[in-house]
């Protein structure tokens, strides 16, 4: 076990990284390294991996092969190390996955609370504090049905921010809403890159990519095809199936 | 719509006469077509035929006082051998001067009943009172102290041992159903195994089987001069019986919970028993109100099986009655007694459960 030697080492790591389901080869050797401070984020077309990739770092899938060290973690069968890389990690999914029966507040406080073992006000402050900074602080008291899509994955993303993580992971954050939410999102998304904040996100939004960005990542059929920052990689793109990729989602 | 190119929004205006009001009603649920109309003519008619007889029986011709049986057999009901055998009825063979003890308990459970209604008192402080409350009930019927005599289980009867078996038996039934369907559920192979065989036993076979082995099997099984209440195997075998049941309808709740949910509460970093307890549980129960209740009901109703191992619970003590040699034959009044009582504690948990659907389809 190698634990707490984050340091100045990488945040997340991924070494020689192999997951299959049953004998479909999902995950093949995936290497990837990021550091403190930086932005990811990895596209591909559907079903390259890329989600089930992101879901390897909180461990919500788990890798057969390879090595996984978040914040100096590794992820392995200790329960313990999940659960500290899982207090670290913050997970933005693209369906929301709100707690419908608890309030907008008590979807904020419940972690901290039961996890991180806040005293109540406490956990209330912040919750109100991130409401405040995802811009919706007057809706604390309704419940998650009764707010539209961009409103809803903003309290996510507040949700996940209560529990002060390192990292944050975006699991298509956007790709279940109307287009005319999709900004609300993405702006609260760059305030939060701007902080300086650890983030990995898989996403289509590539103008989102070319501001926020400091690597990009396409994967493709389970691997990763090219990793470049993002002015080389839309500039001129190395492989012939990131120039497809390209054209196709920046065709309109 | 407005219209966009002119951007004048069209005027609200009033719904077109006859669909609101007292005639609009009317003729939108009753008188709607030819066949509706024939219907509501059928159904009146036959509540005319229904009703009249019924009300002279029960009431206009009713005797409601009268010495003996003899003295009671008119055309209409008699209210009077209810009147006569109202404490036996409710209460069996429980030593009559202290009547008091069971209609005290009988008190005690209305009261945590009502206050088990109110959901602001879910949680901790509830239980303590229910805990409470069930001690003061048990100490209440068995006595033998500060001057109350002492009663035996074998005594307990009517309403208060319906109530106690019914109670009791949902109380720890369901606990035992949700763990067994969490286990039902459950990675590991052994925990899963011993669930599902539990509950396919249990729910296989008739529950006057599992009465009759608690009653008669169990004291074989037992060491020499070891013996347990028979109320209190009663009491186990509904346990049982109850939790195989529930377990399955909470299951079906369980399987409702989108993955999305367990992965939110793990990417938190919330421990399984916190996510079962915080996010599962309580949005799964919420989903399965109806059918819970539905089987409480059943349960509350099969109480009446313990007359196969001679505990005297409320129909049995109404048959019991139905033998006293000055009072024959009064059958119907005898029956229609006990079934308003069943049909109040039934009809109570079907409004009450639909009360909490609707307070939790708000959100």
């Amino acid at each position: 076990m190698s634990e707490s030697n984050a340091g100045s080492g990488p945040m997340i790591e991924l070494q020689a990284v192999h997951k299959w389901y049953g004998d479909f080869h999902v995950l093949k050797d995936i290497n990837l390294q990021v550091g403190k401070g930086e932005k990811v984020v990895v596209c591909g077309p559907s079903g390259s991996g890329k989600s089930t990739m992101i879901r390897c770092i909180n461990r919500l899938e788990e890798h057969q092969q390879g090595r996984i060290v978040v914040s100096g973690i590794e992820l392995n069968a200790d329960l313990k190390n999940i659960d500290a890389v899982r207090r670290e990690v913050g997970m933005v999914f693209q369906q929301f996955n709100l707690f419908p029966h608890l309030t907008v507040l008590q979807n904020l406080t419940l972690a901290p609370i039961w996890v991180r073992k806040l005293p109540k006000k406490e956990a209330e402050e912040t919750a109100r504090y991130y409401l405040e900074r995802v811009r919706i602080p007057d809706q604390a008291d309704k419940y998650p049905g009764q707010l539209s899509g961009g409103q809803q994955q903003r309290v996510a993303i507040a949700r996940s921010l209560c529990m002060k993580p390192e990292i944050m992971l975006f699991d298509e954050p956007t790709s279940a809403l109307d287009p005319e939410m999709i900004k609300e999102v993405l702006d609260v998304m760059v305030g939060l890159a701007e902080e300086g904040m650890t983030m990995v996100c898989v996403t289509h939004e590539m103008g989102f990519a070319r501001t926020v960005a400091d690597m990009m990542v396409f994967m493709d059929r389970g691997e990763v095809i090219e990793r470049a920052p993002p002015k080389d990689f839309f500039a001129n793109p190395k492989s012939e199936r990131t120039r497809t990729f390209l054209s196709q989602i920046l065709a309109h | 719509m407005a219209d966009i190119t002119q951007g004048i929004p069209i005027a609200t205006q009033v719904p077109p006469p006859r669909s609101t009001g007292v005639l609009g009603w009317l003729k939108a649920n009753l008188f709607d077509g030819v066949s509706n109309t024939l219907l509501t003519l059928f159904c009146v008619a036959l509540l005319a035929l229904a009703i009249p007889p019924v009300i002279r029986w029960g009431v206009i011709d009713a005797i409601w006082h009268a010495p003996n049986g003899q003295a009671c057999h008119g055309g209409g009901a008699c209210w009077a051998f209810i009147a006569q055998k109202f404490r036996f009825i409710l209460f069996g063979f429980f030593p009559a001067a202290e009547t008091w003890r069971p209609v005290s308990v009988l008190a005690i459970f209305l009261f945590m009943i009502v206050a088990a209604c109110d959901r602001r008192m879910w949680g901790r402080r509830l239980g303590i009172v229910w805990l409470i409350g069930l001690c003061v009930v048990f100490t209440l019927m068995r006595g033998g102290f500060a001057g109350m005599s002492k009663v035996e289980t074998a005594q307990w009867s009517g309403l208060p041992l319906t109530l106690i078996l019914a109670v009791v038996g949902m109380m720890l039934g369901f606990p035992l159903g949700v763990l067994l369907a969490l286990g039902r559920r459950s990675r590991l192979p052994a925990v899963r195994a011993i669930c599902v065989g539990y509950i396919e036993l249990i729910r296989g076979v008739p529950l006057i089987t599992l009465l009759f082995m608690a009653s008669l099997m169990l004291p074989l099984f037992l060491p020499a001069g070891v013996t347990v209440d028979k109320l209190i195997r009663a009491q186990v075998a509904f346990i049982l019986f109850a939790g195989a049941y529930l377990a399955e309808v909470v299951r079906g709740g369980l399987q409702a919970i989108p993955r999305g949910q367990l992965e939110a509460a793990d990417a938190l970093g919330l421990s399984y028993t916190q996510r079962t307890r915080l996010i599962v549980l309580p949005q799964a129960l919420s989903m399965v109100i109806p059918p819970l209740v539905n089987t409480f009901i059943g349960i509350f109703k099969d109480t009446a099986l313990v007359i196969i191992i001679s505990l005297f619970d409320l129909l049995t003590t109404a048959e019991a009655a139905l033998s006293d040699a000055n009072w024959q034959g009064f059958y119907v009044e005898d029956y229609a007694f006990v079934a308003v009582i069943y049909w109040s504690f039934c009809f109570f948990m079907s409004r009450y459960s639909q009360i909490l659907e609707h307070e939790f389809n708000r959100r």
